[in-house]
């Protein structure tokens, strides 16, 4: 499996995400620079997370701009799988390629911490490998990931199961004190109609590994070479 | 021309910059506030000095990059510069 990372001014985890790539598709990713205008041939598109042009403006929205994105979104409407992480997933609401927004954390702090995710759908190309209702414990580190919608386009992004995680007790329980960021409904994560565009703000890529705390992250990956 | 763009959150998207605003005046002693919305604000300088073209411009440039419509509403004046 081909995998290309995008990495702009500002990005920070695109390492991360290589080396988890690297280990579970058996392939080194490609990294693509903001500036380049084609994407070379791939399986996934990766959107990893940092501070693209340091949050300027909007989280995310002058990285929505850059040369690469243009092909970033032809490539993800001819189906390529693309896959936005923490700022990742703040940058592809700003293309508008999944709806909705994500604004400052409610308690105006920036977070970093465990976090536990009930995973809502299996049929995305991301979530394969995972079992209906799992909780998965991964990683949030981010100031702005309290996902906010209007009420008709959350409730069709619910009705049509592309809520994909809620951020849950460990447990399982979807409470309002497991909602690390005040985002709508718990959201933690969704996809695009298609189970091909998954926007996430906690970090699959650090909890892949043991000695990190957690492996559920893993899972995610391993359901890309499985579909 | 001079575009002086102001930025604001929607009614009913919540804002809690505005709220830690409120609560900080009001721990300052500041009576009777009902509420504290906050936004940006941003000049941009133009070349033109056409008033209808610079109008349209600067609404592209609101929908394309400045504002956020999903939860930010944005309004504008123009004048000529000195």
């Amino acid at each position: 499996m081909k995998s290309s990372v995008i990495v702009f001014p500002g990005t920070n985890r695109e390492r991360d995400v290589a080396d988890v790539l690297a280990e579970v598709t058996g392939t080194a990713p490609r990294i693509v620079w903001h500036g380049d205008s084609e994407v070379p041939q791939s399986d996934l598109i990766v959107l990893p997370g940092g501070f693209s042009f340091g949050d300027y403006l909007r989280c995310g929205a002058m990285a929505a701009h850059s040369p690469i994105m243009r092909d970033v979104v032809a490539k993800a409407k001819a189906g390529v799988p693309v896959l936005g992480i923490c700022n990742g997933f703040q940058i592809l609401c700003e293309t508008g390629l999944l709806p909705g927004v994500l604004q400052r954390n409610a308690s105006l702090k920036f977070i970093c911490k465990d976090v536990w995710l009930k995973v809502e759908s299996t049929r995305t190309r991301f979530t394969g490998c995972y079992n209906q209702g799992e909780v998965a414990q991964m990683i949030c580190a981010h100031g702005d990931g309290n996902y906010f919608a209007d009420v008709a386009t959350l409730d069709s992004l619910e009705g049509e199961g592309r809520v994909v995680f809620r951020y849950c007790d460990p447990a399982g329980n979807v409470t309002p004190e497991a909602n690390a960021n005040g985002a709508q409904r718990n959201i933690a994560g969704i996809a695009d109609p298609t189970g091909r565009i998954l926007g996430m703000m906690p970090h699959p890529e650090n909890a892949a590994e043991a000695m990190l705390g957690s492996v559920d992250g893993r899972k995610l990956f391993e359901s890309l070479l499985a579909a | 021309m001079k575009a002086r763009i102001r930025i604001t959150l929607k009614n009913g998207v919540l804002d809690p910059q505005g709220k830690a605003i409120q609560n900080a005046l009001s721990g300052l002693g500041f009576k009777g506030i009902e509420e504290v919305r906050q936004g940006k604000y941003i000049e941009v300088d133009l070349a033109s000095t056409d008033e209808a073209a610079a109008r349209a411009e600067v609404e592209k440039m609101c929908r394309e990059l400045l504002a956020n419509t999903v939860i930010e509403d944005y309004a504008f004046e123009l004048e000529q510069r000195t």
